[in-house]
């Protein structure tokens, strides 16, 4: 009976939706696809906005206990003029008379925009080419859905999102008892950084077809902005013409606490639009699915060398790993470099040998330790993706395919962490070599060339630390497996600002990078890395074993 | 009666609350294709899977090819080939790539005879990149690397979703070849005439069960057959008469169904009432489907169940 009545009713819905489908109203359906953007991802967003919002809000407490006189703001600001500091930080506003609001800016305003960078970044790509790659979007567009309506539904999305991070940060710093302008500044240089990543992304989602080179792409964008203010910064410690160049640095020039000023959000703003505005013309040139450049023809016929489990992994983990490998080694070189800076810093203010520590040996080899666990906290970020790799070819049943093929599932998921291993061993050396290269070049002394080189595989344990409780969580909670990268997030977080907040010890030590021996400039101590081989052991010995148990695509 | 190829006792496979499997059968015997039929949500992604070794079975038997198919999964891999019923690809190599990397057990020379001449007959470029493949086309690199393999054993589920009907008769007559050399063949299917042509049993699973297993022909003689008639006569008599069902009479148009069994008597006294013109239509594959996977299927049917299954 209802068979009968369908047909006129389907009729009647196609033709009142037959217009705004097309071109006349591009936008139709957009408010739809917030909302269910926003049903998606509400778990994710409210996660990024209290880990931001707690870490502000903890941040000026934490400072008032660790430096509650003065004295110990001044000594502080003293060690912020060396050049690792000053990587890591920013332009050093307000350092003659260092207060709470300055140190706030300076210290934890870096690592907020380049947080909110990134999750805007993964927000956009997530609502747009993944959505785009999976054929879903095919789905929503055959509804009435306008052209522009799912890339437009995606921006307000992550605009929506920064805003409730931009809101957390003003009530973390307000609640806190800071001056209301410069928290209202601070909130909204954040969203404004966070929208202008998130338009990056829009902009690499139309270049390639893939969700994963476009995230890859907009981070490698993300990572120059912030060499390149980095390097401006250390060349003035007030930022020069070449930190200007960063978007990142607008956010950092509105001298938040000190002596604000808004206008460089302006270029912010502006930037956001333009990027926009080049995106949704990229748009029009391409069909849906479809990237910007044409699929080439591949070989016929499969070389030898892919016909092997590592061989296959080494195939599907050669883009990331070629990425990882060039940017580590660039940015190596390029903090490296920044060891110039340090002898005359020295000379002027004793304070940084203090900081940097003075006991463990000449300043620049403390210099490139620093650096370098900056750098092994990228080569775990590296280990964890292509581990969980493991979970994509398992979620698209490509995992059933390669066992029907003979690979047992220890063979499977053991080769495939053991190309992740010897790659992550490799991106170390890179990145130790780089490093080595820049600080060599800078203080004049080839010998530190290849003690920074083999002091990178210190890191080698804790890397794998980090990979192996991935492949643990895959084998016992697979549906949970990208929780390993809130472990990586914890070690980045330690690794920046867990000194500054003073971190008591036990949380400090959830980070395996934070017990590796500050190498070259401390003796490499034998301990704690024979300890985290064991734990990384167990770790790996015990996610094969949940592989090999459980069932497959569960 | 020969061996053995596949023998499933008692599968009982849960996930969470839901009852996937629950308590199915089944056997294909060495050397046969075996048709496996059942509504969307019945279990037979799932009996494959659990053939293969990929989800352990809750409680239940699964032997393949002799071995256990959760602790020997892997030398029992070496011995089948398996076409996914959702072909996933890697995007970014080949088709030609893919092909030999699934067979790469199977086979040594990549570039062998048997490969080409099936990208041929299947009209597959394995130069393009898997991400460019229509669906039809990457169902096409599934079969052709599951045919290349020379195996004992095919699991293939829902093969042909999104071939063209030509491509469909390639694999009708590939499949048709492998029963020539003696393979064993499991075919998941909703297409019944694909099944029809190629099946010598079929199973269908309902609800995690097995409620039909047998011959086609044993599963026809289970069926009535559809009898139209025009006669000016009284139909009563017929009405009354054994096996006779659901009699309808428009005008002088007469319509019932038939116990197979009863086909002969029915037609004597039809020869006795006289009729102008008669079609007697074989029960349809079709219909004996559609009598298991719709919600009519009450408690007579499945009482009824007991002596059909063989
Ligand atoms: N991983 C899983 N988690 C939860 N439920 C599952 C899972 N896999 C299958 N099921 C459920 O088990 C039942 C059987 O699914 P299965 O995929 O075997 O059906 P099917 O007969 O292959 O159907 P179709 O004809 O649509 O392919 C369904 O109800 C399905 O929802
Ligand atoms: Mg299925």
């Amino acid at each position: 009976m209802s068979t009968v009545t369908a047909p006129p009713r389907a009729a009647r819905h196609s033709a009142s939706s037959a217009r705004p489908g097309s071109t006349a109203r591009p936008w139709t359906g957009t408010g739809a696809l917030v909302r269910l953007f926003l049903r998606r991802d509400r778990v994710r967003i409210v996660g990024w906005v209290l880990a931001i919002g707690s870490t502000v809000a903890a941040t000026v407490p934490a400072l008032e206990a660790t430096f509650p006189d003065a004295a110990s703001r001044q000594a502080r600001a003293a060690i912020l003029a060396n050049p690792s500091a000053v990587m890591m930080t920013g332009p050093g506003f307000g350092l003659e008379n260092y207060t709470f609001g300055a140190m706030v800016a300076n210290e934890l305003s870096l690592a907020l925009f380049v947080a909110v960078a990134i999750m805007s970044i993964l927000l956009v790509v997530r609502n747009t080419r993944a959505e785009e790659e999976s054929g879903r979007t095919e789905i929503l567009r055959a509804l009435p859905v306008g052209q522009f309506a799912p890339a437009a539904a995606a921006l307000l999305h992550v605009a929506l999102a920064n805003l409730a991070l931009a809101l957390a940060v003003v009530a973390g710093l307000v609640g806190t008892g800071m001056e209301t302008a410069s928290s209202l500044a601070m909130g909204l240089a954040t969203a404004l950084t966070g929208l202008v990543f998130g338009a990056v992304a829009a902009v690499t989602t139309q270049v390639t077809a893939r969700a994963r080179s476009a995230s890859g792409m907009a981070v490698a964008v993300l990572a120059v902005t912030f060499v390149v203010r980095g390097i401006g910064d250390v060349l003035d410690p007030l930022g020069s013409w070449l930190s200007w160049l960063s978007p990142i640095a607008w956010a950092q020039q509105t001298r938040l606490f000190v002596d604000l000023r808004w206008w460089p959000l302006v270029l912010s703003a502006a930037l956001a639009v333009v990027l926009l505005l080049v995106a949704v013309s990229l748009a029009q040139r391409r069909d849906l699915g479809a990237g910007l450049r044409q699929e080439r023809l591949g070989s016929s016929v499969a070389a030898s060398a892919l016909l092997s489990v590592p061989g296959l992994a080494r195939r599907l983990l050669r883009g990331s790993f070629f990425g990882w490998a060039i940017s580590l080694f660039v940015m190596g070189v390029a903090f490296g470099s920044l060891a110039t800076s340090l002898q005359d810093m020295v000379e002027e203010v004793p304070e940084v040998g203090q900081w940097i520590g003075a006991g463990r040996g000449d300043l620049t080899t403390a210099f490139g330790a620093a650096m370098l666990a900056f750098l092994a906290l990228g080569v775990g970020g590296f280990a964890v993706g292509a581990v969980l790799r493991l979970r994509t070819e398992e979620e698209t049943g490509r995992v059933e395919a390669m066992l029907t093929t003979g690979a047992s599932r220890l063979g499977w998921a053991g080769a495939w962490f053991g190309v992740v291993a010897v790659q992550a061993v490799l991106l170390l050396l890179l990145a130790g070599l780089g490093l080595g290269l820049g600080v060599g070049a800078a203080a004049g002394e080839s010998g530190i060339i290849g003690r920074i080189t083999v002091a990178a595989l210190a890191y080698t344990p804790a890397v794998l630390v980090l990979a192996g409780f991935a492949l643990a969580l895959l084998g016992w909670l697979p549906r949970a497996a990208s929780l390993a990268w809130a472990v990586v997030a914890w070690a980045v977080f330690v690794g920046w600002i867990g000194a500054l907040l003073d971190l008591p010890g036990v949380l400090a030590g959830l980070s395996p990078v934070h017990h590796t021996p500050a190498v070259p400039a401390e003796s490499a101590s034998a301990a704690p890395l024979l300890v985290m081989s064991l734990i990384a052991l167990v770790t790996v010995v015990a996610g094969l074993v949940g592989f090999r148990r459980r069932d497959v695509g569960a | 009666m020969g061996t053995f190829a596949i023998e499933a006792h008692q599968l009982v496979k849960t996930f969470g609350a839901a009852r996937a499997l629950d308590g199915f059968d089944l056997t294909v015997e060495t050397g046969q294709i075996a048709g496996f039929l059942g509504p969307n949500g019945s279990g037979k992604s799932t009996t494959i899977r659990v053939l293969l070794g990929m989800l352990r079975a809750d409680s239940g038997t699964a032997d393949v090819l002799g071995l256990d198919s959760w602790r020997d999964a892997v030398d029992l891999h070496r011995r089948l080939a398996y076409v996914a019923g959702d072909v996933s690809l890697w995007p970014n190599l080949t088709g030609g790539e893919i092909i030999d990397l699934l067979t790469r057990i199977h086979r040594g020379p990549r570039g062998s005879a048997r490969r080409a001449q099936l990208l041929e007959r299947f009209d597959l470029d394995p130069a393009k990149k898997a991400r460019t493949y229509s669906k039809g086309n990457r169902q096409k690199v599934a079969l052709v690397a599951a045919l290349c393999s020379d195996v004992e054993l095919y699991l293939f589920d829902e093969p042909t979703s999104g071939l063209d009907p030509l491509m469909e008769a390639v694999f009708t007559d590939e499949v048709r070849r492998l029963r020539e050399q003696g393979r064993t063949v499991l075919l998941s299917s909703h297409i019944l005439a694909e099944v029809e042509k190629l099946c010598d049993t079929v199973t269908i699973i309902r609800g995690g069960r097995a409620v039909e297993s047998g011959t086609l022909a044993q599963l026809r003689h289970l069926t009535r057959s559809a009898v139209t008639a025009t006669t000016t006569a009284d139909p009563a008599v017929l009405r009354a008469a054994p096996g006779v069902h659901d009699l309808t009479r428009d005008n002088h148009y007469l319509r019932f169904d038939v116990d197979d069994s009863q086909i002969s008597a029915v037609l004597g006294l039809l020869a006795q009432v006289g009729v102008q013109n008669l079609t007697i239509s074989p029960p349809s594959l079709e219909e004996l489907f559609l009598r298991h996977y719709g919600d009519d299927v009450g408690p007579a049917a499945d009482l009824g169940k007991a002596e059909r299954v063989r």
